[in-house]
């Protein structure tokens, strides 16, 4: 049997799906005039103070100790946003980003959740609620559903979330994709055809394959064969070889962990007709025990993410000027450095705005500080910002989703939260 | 309406791990019957003679730790260093538990047990991510859940939060009270280092293996927990914490906050590690752990969103016995929702792995060569990345991508053993009551042995359990 590209085979079984699949020649750059939006979930909540130090409030040093990350000039000092705030050493593309005036910070920012759980958190950070469980879809997935059609994908699914899964903010009622390499062989077109025969009377199945079997021929078709393989040449033996092998010899090391997602995100990108929206998650954030300062666990994790961003502005190309990149976490951790040289969870954290279309260079904050009495409830960085106001601004000036639908359906009941104007360049 | 052959595929695969060939004829008749017989006897404990104590694996980690500590004027980073040669000592380890726990998976009489334990194991989860429970996490299972699986919630709870990898993973064993013997002789020396509480364990142990998230504790509730079970902590030979037997679980009085502190509005009295098995086994029997317990089993073994009448009857026999394990067991097999709706539940990537490898009865050997399959199709084991485990709805598992992973991974095992197995003869013994016409009718007309294989695995009921 022999093995053919699925693109061939939506193209003869004619499935729905296949109406993406009609042009073989799809442009590369980017038009200039279709903006996309990438947001990244840090889960496991970001420590804002480490990742974007004010070291100019006079409580920071002694709240951090010997973790406290140092004033700009000093060894492993911040890299200086202004006269109060730094970056992390270790955030160099962010630091260039800010000089670009490509990229925004903001802090003491917090989603509309009060509590310490990450998993409630979380589910607040996606389905753009006050409440955790309030609505079983996410906020992006409803703003796509409300998207003007010259903003939405010319074919297909206007979003895309890089994993097997969908997450929770990318979840309901508009058609989305999802997607993750594959190191296993592809079926050979009869097989495929009688199973999606055998799912036709079963409505969850068949819209997955017929989606998993859209996107994969963008995929195809929008990064050429070599490319996407490329993606994965990390894992170009385990194709072969995987269901026999130990995972342990087959894993790739990289120092990019984020190198095959970026690669695969910037390839459905860039295309013309592919997607306008990318998610995927970024873990390891949740640093109770030795968490350390300029250097050390978050210092690693914090590098891997601003590599994996500088070779997303690398790969997306001319794309990038289009682009607007939302980093965001489900809550801070304590002011406070804990027993154990890491922080416990806490409420107001850090979050970016970066990309070529981002009207940068500053910080947004409404700095309440770090005395004991600013603090809220005596331990976290207090929220004087509202994550909804950011993201609000972000849908309206870059997607154009409009005011109405941002209260009605994207983020309901956040009528006090005004969208923060002027994000994105006009 | 009780069709006893559906209720033989029910018992088979939602409850066990899927169905043998052979097994659906077993549970026969009485598919109650068949699963409450294995609540007999002891729960079954792994076999493997390379499998080692927990405590002796640790201490062979700390005394690599130590190694680096007396080598340290050594101008290399020691923590990376360390990190590396502990993630090297832990890596065969992993592979010999989880060979072990497949190889149990594959050929088990009693997959009920099996798979409950599996429950509980991620229920009171740790993952292998954190390189420090590498290779903890599978003595981890066998040490604190497999031999209370058929005891008291109680139990289970002890052992988990004294087990070394728990401490480990949720950072307790050097969470210190700020007034304790420790720390105020270091604060009495001047030194830089300030100590105090890792809030960690006590909060997950409240948020999501006891009273759950909603089940009415505040961050005072939490902190004061948390300095209730300062001390509860690895015993070492080297270091500013030596003392103990080297890798087990060790209370230190000198790292405990000393005095009383109130948890969920009750005072409990200094009593050094009493005070917080103390606090452990009161949140047993609040009524939030009995919701929160019954939900996540009444939502594992009876669907994503499970009737409030079983929840409630579950909660009842979990509070009535106080947290008496086959108690709950057995209610649950008696629910009348348990049988109302086969195929309610998607099954995880481990899931439909473990049943399509029982289904055609793959030799014990396979179980070292299976292990890359569960990180392919997305739920390595002893992976789940969080303390909350696995998700357990069917939208956590069934993207378009998971699901094409799960039929290309289907078609390699169709090819493989095509030749070997019948898949028209093996449809009935795994679908059994649950077989629909259309899957019968393809698996009939297929073009090749393999290709009927594939379609078998691939088939929407067998998706599901």
């Amino acid at each position: 049997m022999t093995a053919i590209k699925r693109r061939d085979f939506i193209r003869t079984a004619g499935l729905a799906a296949g109406s993406l699949l009609m042009t073989s020649k799809i442009a590369f750059a980017g038009s200039g005039t279709r903006p996309r939006f990438v947001f990244i979930i840090l889960r496991g909540a970001l420590d804002g103070l480490t990742a974007v130090p004010p070291y100019g409030d006079p409580y920071y040093a002694r709240l951090r100790g010997e973790v406290a990350i140092a004033a700009p000039g000093a060894a492993g000092g911040a890299l200086r946003l202004d006269g109060l705030f730094g970056l992390h050493p270790s955030l160099a593309f962010l630091s260039e980003s800010y000089g670009a005036h490509e990229l925004i910070v903001f802090h003491a920012m917090a989603s509309p959740y009060r509590e310490r759980s990450h998993f409630d958190g979380q589910d607040v950070l996606e389905n753009g609620c006050a409440h955790a469980h309030a609505l079983q879809s996410g906020w992006i997935n409803r703003a796509l559903a409300a998207l003007p059609p010259d903003r939405s994908a010319r074919r297909g699914e206007s979003g895309i979330a890089l994993g097997q899964n969908v997450p929770l903010v990318m979840r309901g009622p508009a058609p989305v994709a999802s997607w993750s390499p594959s190191h296993l062989a592809a079926l050979d077109e009869d097989t495929l055809q009688r199973i999606t025969d055998l799912y036709s009377t079963d409505p969850l199945l068949s819209q997955r394959l017929a989606d998993a079997l859209a996107t994969q021929s963008v995929a195809d078709a929008a990064q050429g064969d070599s490319a996407m393989a490329a993606a994965s040449e990390d894992n170009a033996q385990i194709a072969q070889t995987q269901l026999l092998a130990r995972p342990e010899q087959a894993k790739p090391k990289s120092a990019a962990p984020y190198k095959e997602v970026i690669h695969a995100a910037a390839g459905f990108l860039r295309s013309d007709d592919g997607p306008r929206v990318a998610v995927f998650d970024a873990l390891g954030w949740d640093t109770h025990a030795n968490e350390g300062g300029a250097q050390g666990q978050l210092a690693g994790r914090l590098g891997n993410l601003d590599a994996g961003l500088r070779l997303l502005k690398e790969e997306l190309g001319p794309v990038w000027r289009d682009t607007v990149v939302m980093i965001a976490t489900e809550f801070g951790r304590t002011a406070a450095v804990n027993g154990t040289r890491g922080t416990d969870h806490g409420t107001a954290a850090a979050a970016f705005l970066v990309g070529g279309a981002v009207r940068g260079g500053r910080v947004i904050a409404d700095w309440p500080g770090l005395s004991e009495r600013a603090l809220y409830q005596g331990r976290d960085l207090a929220p004087t910002l509202n994550l909804h106001s950011a993201l609000k601004g972000v849908l309206a000036d870059h997607l154009a989703v409009s005011a109405c639908a941002l209260d009605a359906s994207v983020f309901p009941d956040s009528a006090v939260a005004k969208a923060l104007p002027d994000l994105v360049r006009a | 309406m009780d069709d006893p052959a559906l209720n033989a595929a029910i018992a088979a695969n939602r409850f066990g791990l899927g169905a043998r060939p052979g097994e659906l004829a077993r549970a026969g008749a009485d598919a109650r019957g068949w699963l409450s017989a294995q609540l007999a006897g002891d729960a079954p404990q792994l076999r493997g003679t390379n499998l080692r104590a927990s405590a002796d694996i640790l201490s062979q980690a700390l005394e690599l730790r130590r190694e680096r500590r007396d080598a340290r004027a050594e101008a290399v980073a020691p923590n990376a260093a360390v990190v590396m040669k502990v993630a090297q000592l832990y890596r065969p380890i992993y592979i010999d538990e989880t060979t072990a726990r497949i190889g149990e998976a594959l050929t088990t009489e009693r997959p009920f047990i099996e798979h409950l334990t599996y429950f509980w194991t991620n229920h009171f989860a740790v993952s292998v991510d954190k390189v420090a429970v590498f290779g903890l996490a599978g003595s981890f299972e066998r040490e604190a859940i497999r031999p209370h699986v058929l005891g008291n919630f109680t139990e289970l709870l002890l052992a988990s939060t004294q087990h070394p990898a728990m401490l480990l993973y949720l950072d307790n064993q050097t969470s210190i009270g700020p007034n304790s013997q420790l720390a105020l002789g270091a604060a009495r020396r001047g030194g830089e280092r300030r100590f105090g509480i890792n809030e960690n364990l006590a909060r997950e142990i409240l948020e999501l293996q006891t009273l759950g998230v909603s089940g009415g504790y505040t961050q005072a509730d939490v902190t004061s927990f948390a300095k209730v079970i300062t001390g509860w902590s690895i015993g070492a030979n080297f270091g500013r914490f030596a003392g103990g037997t080297p890798g087990q679980f060790v209370f230190r009085e000198q790292m405990h906050e000393p005095g009383a502190q109130s948890v969920l509005g009750k005072r409990y009295a200094e009593g050094g590690m009493e005070q917080g098995v103390a606090v452990l086994r009161d949140l047993v029997q609040h009524s939030a752990t009995a919701q929160f317990v019954a939900t996540k089993l009444a939502r594992h073994f009876i669907a994503d969103e499970p009737p409030r009448t079983a929840v409630d009857a579950l909660a009842r026999a979990f509070h009535d016995s106080r947290g008496d394990l086959p108690t709950v067991y057995r209610a649950l097999i008696g629910l009348k929702e348990s049988w109302a709706q086969a195929l309610a539940k998607f099954k995880t990537p481990g899931e439909y792995i473990i049943s399509s490898l029982r289904g055609l009865d793959v030799p014990v050997q396979y179980a070292d060569k299976a292990r890359a399959s569960f990180a392919l199709l997305g739920q390595r084991i002893y992976s789940p990345g969080s303390p909350a485990g696995w998700p357990d709805r069917s939208a956590d598992w069934d993207g378009a991508s998971a699901i094409m992973k799960r039929i290309e991974w289907a078609d390699a095992l169709g090819q493989k053993l095509g030749a070997h197995r019948d898949a028209a003869q093996l449809a009935p013994q795994w679908l059994g009551g649950a077989m629909s016409a259309p899957t019968h009718t393809s698996i009939a007309r297929a073009a090749s042995a393999s290709q009927a294989l594939t379609l078998l695995l691939t088939a929407p009921e067998f998706m599901r359990r």
